[in-house]
């Protein structure tokens, strides 16, 4: 983390202000600033208003005026701002948040793949197709799986696109069908994905080891149920034990089993998810295959699927061997697109680069990484609730409830940890853990980082009997200090309150 | 193991500590059966001196348009991007973050995704823009997904047959169950969308109407014949922009009528790299913001100077589930950040000036074309155009392109490409320039075509 929280030693206020307060370039744009510079123009010039006419613009009225160097230095700051992997233990359940190696990058940005345009003709872009081939061939090594689609451009992505290709299957045999069965423990990605299906969603409620109920499955999975969406290992880190069981009942009646492989890193290389009897599953590339998460993403979200589904997959898919690759559009039953182009192609790069570092060992990613969330367990369980102790793989779920007797809750704690440089765990799901805070260390996590953690959650726990209020009202060494985010949704919700902020050019001294 | 930082020694600590014998004990749970007994039929792990020959061999089987003079685009166009901004890119603070979620920690990225959202909202002259969806098809399929939920019990989108065929066969795919109807109206013989038909298509149970400037051809639209169209209805107009340079020189869509902007902003710097990652976005009138899709970013005035939020997220998956406006999660935030970082760099002046740029050189090139005497070559419409423009081929473009291509030059895109097997327009190739073409460039190409 910066210095901008907290300036020990007293400068002038104005000055201190300068460095502490946050800020956006539209804030202080200086006119007549530009960071770019062209050629000369080599032909005459247009005139836009003479082709134009009415339609021309003549400015983007608010648009910033920036140097270069403006520019570099105000998002070198606010980089600043930001916790990462690369400086902090990132333990987000859920979200796979594991180095990110720097070698990817630099294969991403070879002109060869990044100067490549989609519609380059595929003599010229034979590298580029065999790349995809590649990946599909090693993603159909580790799934088992019949054939992988790489179009889909996230997790959330490839759950539609199952979903879609699910509809289109039994629309094709003649019985569409109505509804997915989602587990009450899911993201909420999967109902949603479901439901832009055109399904309608059911609830399965969790069992009391917060897995799968069998009983209640064979009660909803009728011959209107299309799909079952689970994931392997669940969000709270546990092993669907019955899953074979589970993929019977799904089949018995004609229906497809989905895995959401969100968490493929508790098992790549370990299982294969098409041996457990799934028939599609996502895999997201920015979590089991390393590629980073940008603030937010680009992910990709590349569907498996077992024989049955692969008549749907979506266009195009790349066929062919080294003598030529080429990108198939002739698939009758396919559902069609699901973007523009081929994926997001310099993701799949990275994964292919990741996947081939570790080769035939990948499994020692799955064993770290369920060995290290084991020891954080394992040193935690003393001091916060665990609600379901099923064992856990590549993450654990605690929850509040010891601390909450003091009135400290899961977000107060999540605060806290920022002050001892780590990023919070996830709390927003699973939705049957109230309080949640589902850890997820990752394989990449030193054991010094690992006891750090802990020690950090342990000195929280203590905090919280002894002096809650120093937890609740944090953090205090962050770049700011709590946000109130339930007043900004208040103030978000009047109208104008996305207006960019247009000021009055600042001055300069 | 290469990213596994702990030695053996340390690994057989951590499992004494746990309590275990051996790592397979950790995963007792798993059906014996399907473990997997072998290692999976992957090649050994791969140094980095193999991973560069490896990838490297295939990254130097494809034609960069840094070796080429190009001229591809179609929805997808190669500008400039400054280099500071892969460098910066690459910091790890910005590039191993995850979505914003915990905004004490996350300042740097929620601001610039604040200035993304303002960027887009000046340039496509609405009030407010999302964080970003994934590229610019599936942008156009959120937009009409959110006109329907915002006009009620309707059930069709009237779209002009002028968008890019590659978004109008998203559409189709994420609509085919939801019991929605597309109805396509051709373009007149100019290349351009009819008022006259636009207007025929819509109805009373018409919830959006949409279309595309600069459309597939290249060819500038007026918005309001989009938006005059849909409002006589009570329905919502939609505005597809795949080249955003363009809003620099032209109407924004919010000035004319539109109710919802969408499609892809890759032109700010972002690299063409194979079709991926690109930067969708999508904005809207202030009134329509809770039913945007995806993440946005909320700003709030404090004693301590601006701070930034996810925000209005009651919209969004994690919190409603199936009655989400999305099932978005992930979006293409480093990417959006790519982009700002260009904006930010091109600003006001920049924009302009690079819009002219693309405009005139694809002005001379035009003109070039027409002055051509051999017969074989036209301008295929005769509208205003942007930076890219359909020319009509008389030999096969297939032979048109291999000839440009013996010049060095990637002559364009056969509009066939598009939408592969639907035989029409066969003889059209789109051709795109962008500031990074040269007059020289310019010559050779009408040279090429002089000497058929
Ligand atoms: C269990 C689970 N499923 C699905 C998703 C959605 O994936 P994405 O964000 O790539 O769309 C996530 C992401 O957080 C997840 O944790």
């Amino acid at each position: 983390m910066s210095d901008h929280g907290n300036l020990t030693n007293p400068v002038p206020a104005a000055l201190a202000d300068r460095r502490r307060k946050s800020s956006s370039i539209f804030d202080a744009f200086r006119p007549g600033r530009k960071g770019v510079l062209l050629p000369a123009l080599d032909v005459p010039a247009a005139d836009p208003e003479a082709l134009f006419g009415a339609l021309h613009r003549a400015e983007v009225e608010g648009e910033v005026e920036a140097s270069e160097v403006d520019a570099i230095r105000h998002f070198t700051r606010l980089s600043q701002k930001n916790m990462s992997i690369d400086a902090n233990l990132y333990p987000l359940g859920s979200c796979t948040m594991k180095y990110n190696p720097r070698i990817n990058e630099e294969l991403a940005r070879l002109p060869g793949f990044a100067d490549v345009h989609p519609y380059t003709p595929e003599h010229l872009s034979q590298g580029a197709l065999e790349l995809l081939a590649r990946l599909e061939e090693a993603l159909v090594a580790l799934t088992g799986f019949a054939r992988v689609t790489l179009q889909p451009s996230a997790g959330a992505n490839g759950e539609l696109t199952a979903c879609l290709m699910i509809r289109a299957a039994h629309v094709k045999a003649g019985a569409p069908r109505k509804y997915v069965l989602v587990p009450d423990s899911a993201h909420g990605t999967n109902p949603a994905s479901a439901h832009f299906a055109g399904y309608a969603v059911q609830e399965l409620a969790s069992n009391p080891r917060g897995t799968l109920d069998l009983g209640e499955l064979e009660k909803k999975m009728t011959d209107e149920v299309a799909a079952v969406m689970i994931t392997v290992p669940n969000t709270l880190g546990v092993f669907e034990e019955n899953i074979l069981e589970v993929t019977k009942i799904v089949h018995a009646k004609g229906g497809y089993v989905y895995l959401d492989g969100a968490n493929f890193n508790a098992f790549v290389g370990k299982v294969r998810p098409a041996d457990l009897g799934a028939d599609a599953m996502h895999m997201n590339l920015h979590k089991t295959f390393s590629t980073p998460h940008g603030g937010g993403g680009p992910g990709s979200g590349p569907v498996g699927v077992a024989p049955a589904l692969v008549p749907f997959l979506p266009v195009p898919t790349v066929e062919g061997a080294d003598d030529g690759w080429r990108l198939e559009f002739d698939r009758p039953d396919s559902i069609g697109r699901m973007r523009t182009f081929y994926g997001n192609y310099g993701v799949l790069v990275r994964a292919l680069t990741y996947i081939h570092s570790y080769g035939n060992e990948i499994a020692e990613v799955a064993e770290t990484s369920v060995l290290n969330a084991n020891y954080l367990r394992k040193k935690l369980a003393p001091f916060y609730h665990l609600k379901y102790d099923a064992p856990s793989y590549h993450e654990v779920v605690f929850d509040d409830k010891l601390q909450a007797a003091k009135g400290v809750h899961n977000i107060d704690v999540a605060k806290r940890l920022m002050d001892y440089g780590f990023h919070p765990p996830t709390m927003s799901f699973p939705l049957i853990v109230p309080g949640a805070l589902m850890i997820e260390p990752t394989e990449s996590e030193p054991v010094e980082e690992l006891d750090a953690f802990a020690d950090a959650m342990i000195a929280i726990a203590k905090e919280a009997e002894e002096s809650p209020e120093l937890v609740t009202s944090a953090p205090h060494v962050t770049p700011v200090g709590r946000i109130d985010e339930a007043l900004l949704a208040r103030e978000a919700s009047k109208p104008g309150s996305f207006a960019p902020v247009l000021r009055a050019p600042v001055r300069r001294s | 193991m290469r990213y596994i930082p702990n030695s053996p020694a340390e690994q057989a600590a951590l499992l004494r500590e746990v309590g275990v014998a051996a790592v397979d004990d950790l995963f007792a749970t798993v059906p014996r059966e399907v473990f997997r007994k072998d290692p999976p039929p992957l090649a050994p792990p791969m140094s980095e001196i193999e991973l560069r020959r490896a990838l490297g061999a295939m990254a130097v089987k494809n034609a960069a348009a840094t070796c080429f003079a190009s001229f591809l685009g179609a929805g997808l166009y190669g500008h400039h991007s400054p280099a500071f901004v892969s460098q910066l890119l690459l910091r790890g603070e910005f590039l191993t973050s995850y979505t914003p979620y915990q905004p004490e920690v996350s300042q740097g990225t929620l601001t610039a995704i604040w200035e993304f959202q303002s960027h887009i909202a000046l340039l496509t002259g609405l009030d407010v823009a999302n964080a970003s969806m994934y590229e610019g098809a599936t942008a156009f399929v959120e937009a009409v997904l959110m006109a329907e939920r915002l006009t009620k019990k309707r059930t069709k989108v009237v779209v002009s047959r002028t968008i890019h065929p590659e978004y109008l066969a998203t559409l189709k795919t994420y609509l085919a169950y939801l019991g929605l109807e597309v109805a396509e109206v051709a373009a007149g013989a100019d290349g351009v969308t009819s008022a006259a038909a636009l207007a025929a298509a819509v109805d009373e149970t018409t919830f959006a109407v949409a279309v595309q400037s600069p459309n597939v051809f290249g060819l500038v639209e007026d918005w309001t014949v989009a938006s005059e169209a849909a409002h006589a209805h009570g329905a919502l107009a939609i505005g597809v922009v795949n080249e955003a340079f363009s809003l620099a020189l032209l109407t924004p869509p919010g000035a004319a009528g539109i109710d919802i902007a969408c499609g892809e902003a890759a032109s700010f710097g972002v690299p063409a790299s194979f079709g991926g990652p690109l930067i969708g976005f999508l904005s809207c009138r202030d009134a329509f913001k809770r039913q945007i899709p995806g993440r946005l970013a909320g700003r709030l005035e404090t004693p301590d100077g601006p701070v930034f939020a996810l925000t209005l997220s009651t919209r969004e998956q994690h919190i409603r589930r199936e009655k989400a406006t999305s099932n978005i999660c992930s979006n293409q935030g480093l990417i959006a950040l790519m982009a700002t970082m260009t904006l930010t760099a091109l600003g006001k002046h920049g924009l302009r000036e690079t819009a002219l740029q693309c405009l005139s050189k694809s002005e001379y090139l035009k003109t070039g074309v027409k002055a051509l005497d051999n017969g074989k070559f036209a301008v295929a419409f005769p509208g205003a155009t942007f930076n890219e423009f359909a020319l009509r081929c008389g030999p096969p473009v297939a032979e048109v392109l291999a000839a440009l291509e013996k010049a060095q030059i990637l002559g364009g895109v056969p509009f066939a490409r598009l939408a592969p097997g639907a035989g029409e327009h066969e003889d059209l190739l789109l051709v795109a320039t962008t500031e990074r073409v040269r007059r020289e460039d310019l010559d050779r190409y009408l040279d090429v075509l002089k000497g058929f």
